[in-house]
């Protein structure tokens, strides 16, 4: 008998005006997967993470996270019910150093509930906690960089305050909006065992990728959207074969090497 | 039955006073806090050019317009155009412009005479057991003209319909080669022009105060905000029911309620509805 | 061909980088470095009311203070919260008219009215923004303005609250020099007080909320509830600096929701340099006594603001002590490139 899915969305539509962004989308997400979403661009990826997540408000449709209905909520209750996203066109609080940047996850009623990932029981000191969880993000905990303004950070290292915001709330699940995208290779790799940690720790995951060899890596389940409908979904390797992703991927160069790697 | 006159009067003005603000906001987004000065300068204008100058009632009246427009057109051109794009710097430069011209036309003396604009047309006549005089009558009668003017404009003339594709995506307008800086002018100039209009007509029925130069603003925000910032068809019918509330909260408690009527309509507004009745920002109750 | 260029570098000064942190207690230089100006600003304010030439011009500091209240709300919710407050006088004048009402009507002593006054005026005024804080700025800074225009209007029509006259025999401080130096005190308990506060967590989340407010809701706080807090302390210590002027004057009326108090703070503000807080107090020390020198031209010196302020905000100069403070921390030179 399946468990109970932790993440249920249920014929979510959205209509920006005239043009139907989301068409009766629906999908579960079992707890501890990860589940990656995939389309061509415009295909209503992050509509779709902006829905979940309470950023817009749906047409029509519902969404169940942990047996609750958090459909029309507001994103802070949402995120305050252990459901954490990133952004994809990330803003760190660039006045602030990097450290600092997790003072205000830290600082929300969840965390205060939680104890903020690992802080382990009684929150304390924020400012020690933040740096506990950058070095548990990959920052080197003697150096400079946590103390750093987040505005100078390298991609890579926005890229995981970004995460590390996320983790502060000790999530039950994170949406990560291509969290891949801009990042170079040795630090997409350096990322990959990052991901896999999350999932060891028991948080479960959507990742809205375009990088699809990556991806596959880590996912064992895949969604494929196309102009706001799923088309296909299942295991990698059944959804690479399968024609109609082919066809919305027409011509693309990396469907042809994922597939010729195979 | 009077109510129903009133009222309908009253909407009108209103909806005059709101025009302006409307069509520079739904156009170049530029909330224009200097709306209500450029109403009293009007009125300034005409009086100064009719008592002082001696010179004929029309003839004042569309010099004073030009001159508004004018006005409106170098606001943009030399002051607003350096904040365009920084919502709050634009509040802040056309709401000091407003200021400064309200509050030197306070000093110049203006607040104590009694400046008054005369009528167009002497008389009145009974509609319905209700005298109303020919002026009032010409207030709805023009006011729906310059509604019907405007909507024609903006549908059917090439200079309106670029204001109105530059209303609904700028970027896009852009790219069709509609140059945005002018288009804001023209827009500025129109909308100062239409305050001009509004003040020739209604400054008439009162006496020319600094005042109303306030009072103006509040009542063309009120209006558009319940209406929904950026749709003119919200404006109108949101002058409507902005304007028989106030006759309604007059008959029934007192004249003085006006003003309380328009802020408790902004404050009902963002409460229940924040993007207005026909507001396109949906994104208000969105926020992407 | 060979062409030099030139390019401003800005290097920190030596003695700030010596004075970083524990190194500061290294030597008095050191020391001096970081402290003289606070200290000179202290004494400073506290030498003032001794040094001033008869009482109009105490007066005169005590008006500057409030004034500078005002301003430090504006640019603590400014440039702090991201939240433009356009209508400061809304503040005065709740804060003055209740505890004018508490004073006549209950008998109550300042020293207890006034501080009720900006709690309750606090609640009051925050409860009356709640609306539009979970929108945009740009309707927080339209219901700012538009609030002390209506209510001067609203009160003047309905004739409630002593109308046009006001109330009239309200009571004052019980001594001149309580008068003084407790509005002196409030200015430099605030200013510190609120430059201590930003650096705490809850002023980061405020900075937070002004910088991204979409990752603030994200990482599951209200927004609407952390702005609300942000206002309540603006407004009350608005409402207090109102009700102290009020007994002050000794009389409360419409002219509290005057332009004066919504505009001058703002100059004040972008002159003394934004973010600084210590620059709209400065601001007000400049504006205000011109504008008692001009107190001749009528309402003219309120054209003088809005023109200033026009002009500040056109131009974007950063204003004196932001000025000021880039010039003691940091050298500038040219270097070749």
């Amino acid at each position: 008998m399946r468990e109970e899915p932790i993440l249920r969305v249920i014929d979510v539509t959205k209509a920006f005006g005239g043009i139907l962004a989301l068409n009766r989308l629906s999908f579960h997400v079992a707890e501890g997967d990860i589940l990656g979403i995939i389309g061509p661009n415009g295909s209503g990826k992050t509509t779709v993470v902006n829905c979940i997540t309470g950023f817009i408000r749906m047409s029509s449709g519902r969404v169940i996270f942990r047996g609750k209905d958090i459909s029309g909520k507001a994103p802070h209750k949402i995120a305050d019910m252990g459901l954490a996203r990133t952004f994809q066109i990330m803003r760190p609080y660039y006045s602030l150093p990097a450290y600092k940047n997790l003072v205000i996850p830290l600082f929300s009623p969840r965390a205060k509930r939680t104890g903020g990932w690992r802080g382990g029981g009684k929150l304390g000191d924020r400012d020690t906690v933040g740096i506990d969880i950058l070095e548990e993000i990959g920052f080197e905990r003697d150096s400079y960089v946590p103390y750093k303004l987040a505005s100078t950070l390298p991609t890579g290292y926005q890229k995981r305050l970004e995460l590390a915001r996320c983790l502060a709330l000790k999530p039950d699940m994170i949406i990560c909006d291509e969290i891949f995208s801009g990042l170079s290779m040795s630090e997409i790799a350096s990322m990959v065992p990052l991901i896999e940690r999350l999932q060891m720790d028991g948080i479960t995951l959507i990742m809205i990728e375009h990088r699809l060899r990556e991806l596959f890596r880590v996912a064992n389940r895949v969604m494929v959207l196309n102009f706001g409908e799923k088309i296909a979904e299942g295991s990698p390797d059944e959804v690479m074969a399968n024609e109609k992703v082919k066809e919305a991927y027409f011509g693309s160069e990396e469907v042809e090497e994922v597939m010729n790697h195979a | 039955m009077d109510i129903l006159i009133y009222g309908v009067i009253n909407s009108t003005a209103l909806a005059l006073m709101a025009l302006g603000f409307a069509l520079v906001y739904g156009t170049s987004r530029i909330p224009n806090f200097a709306h209500g000065a450029l109403y009293v300068v009007t009125g300034f204008i005409v009086w100064s050019l009719l008592r002082g100058a001696g010179l004929n009632y029309l003839l004042s009246i569309i010099i004073a317009m030009v001159i508004t427009g004018i006005i409106g057109a170098l606001m943009y051109q030399f002051i607003l155009i350096r904040v365009r794009g920084m919502a709050i710097s634009e509040i802040i430069a056309s709401y000091a412009i407003g200021i400064a011209i309200l509050e030197s036309l306070r000093w110049w003396g203006f607040k104590g005479m009694s400046n008054t604009l005369p009528v167009f047309w002497e008389g009145s006549i009974t509609i319905g057991g209700v005298p109303v005089d020919f002026h009032r009558i010409l207030v709805v009668v023009i006011g729906f003209a310059v509604v019907a003017f405007l909507w024609a404009f903006t549908h059917y003339t090439r200079l309106g319909l670029a204001l109105r594709g530059m209303a609904q995506d700028e970027r896009a307008a852009l790219m069709l080669g509609i140059d945005s800086d002018v288009m804001a002018l023209v827009a500025m100039a129109f909308g100062a022009m239409l305050a001009g209009l509004a003040a020739v007509l209604l400054l008439p029925l009162g006496n020319i105060v600094v005042e109303k130069g306030y009072s103006v603003l509040i009542q063309a925000i009120a209006v558009c905000i319940v209406g929904g910032l950026g749709s003119w068809m919200g404006a109108v019918l949101a002058s409507f029911l902005i304007g028989f509330a106030q006759i309604l909260a007059t008959v029934y408690i007192g004249s003085q309620f006006q003003m309380v009527v328009a802020l408790l309509a902004i404050i009902l507004t963002l409460i229940l509805r924040p993007s207005g009745l026909f507001g396109r920002q949906k994104e208000l109750e969105e926020r992407v | 061909m060979n062409v030099e260029q030139r390019r401003k570098e800005r290097l920190d000064r030596g003695i700030k980088v010596r004075s970083d942190t524990i190194y500061a207690l290294m030597s008095v230089r050191e020391l001096a470095y970081l402290t003289l100006p606070r200290f000179v600003l202290i004494a400073g304010m506290l030498v003032l009311p001794l040094a001033m030439p008869g009482m109009y011009w105490q007066r005169v500091v005590s008006i500057v203070c409030i004034y500078a209240i005002l301003a430090l709300s504006f640019d603590f919710l400014a440039h702090f919260v991201g939240l433009v407050s356009l209508g400061g006088a809304f503040f005065i004048g709740v804060g003055g008219y209740i505890t004018a009402l508490l004073n006549t009507n209950f008998g109550m002593s300042p020293l207890l009215s006034v501080p009720i006054a900006a709690v309750a005026g606090g609640l009051i005024c925050t409860l009356l923004l709640l609306p539009c804080l979970p929108l945009r700025g740009v309707y927080f800074a339209i219901v700012t303005l538009m609030y002390p225009l209506a209510m001067a209007r609203i009160i003047e029509a309905l004739d409630i609250l002593g109308g046009t006259d006001g109330i009239m025999g309200v009571g004052s401080f019980p001594n001149r020099w309580v008068e003084q130096y407790l509005v002196i005190a409030m200015v430099l308990v605030f200013l510190f007080g609120i430059r201590r506060l930003v650096n705490q967590d809850i002023g980061l989340v405020f900075r937070a909320v002004k910088d991204n407010d979409q990752a603030v809701k994200a990482s599951g706080i209200s927004i609407t509830l952390y702005k609300a807090v942000a206002v309540f302390i603006a407004s009350g210590i608005g409402c207090l600096s109102g009700a102290c002027l009020v007994h002050i004057y000794m009389w409360s009326g419409i002219s509290l929701f005057a332009l004066d108090f919504s505009i001058l703070p703002i100059a004040a503000t972008v002159i003394g340099g934004s973010g600084t807080l210590v620059g709209p107090v400065l601001g007000c020390f400049i504006l205000v006594p011109i504008s008692e020198l001009l107190r001749a031209f009528g309402t003219l010196r309120i054209v003088f603001y809005s023109l200033i302020l026009v002009g500040f905000v056109v131009f974007r100069s950063e204003g004196i002590m932001v000025y000021g403070q880039r010039k003691y921390h940091q050298i500038e030179r040219w270097v070749k490139v």
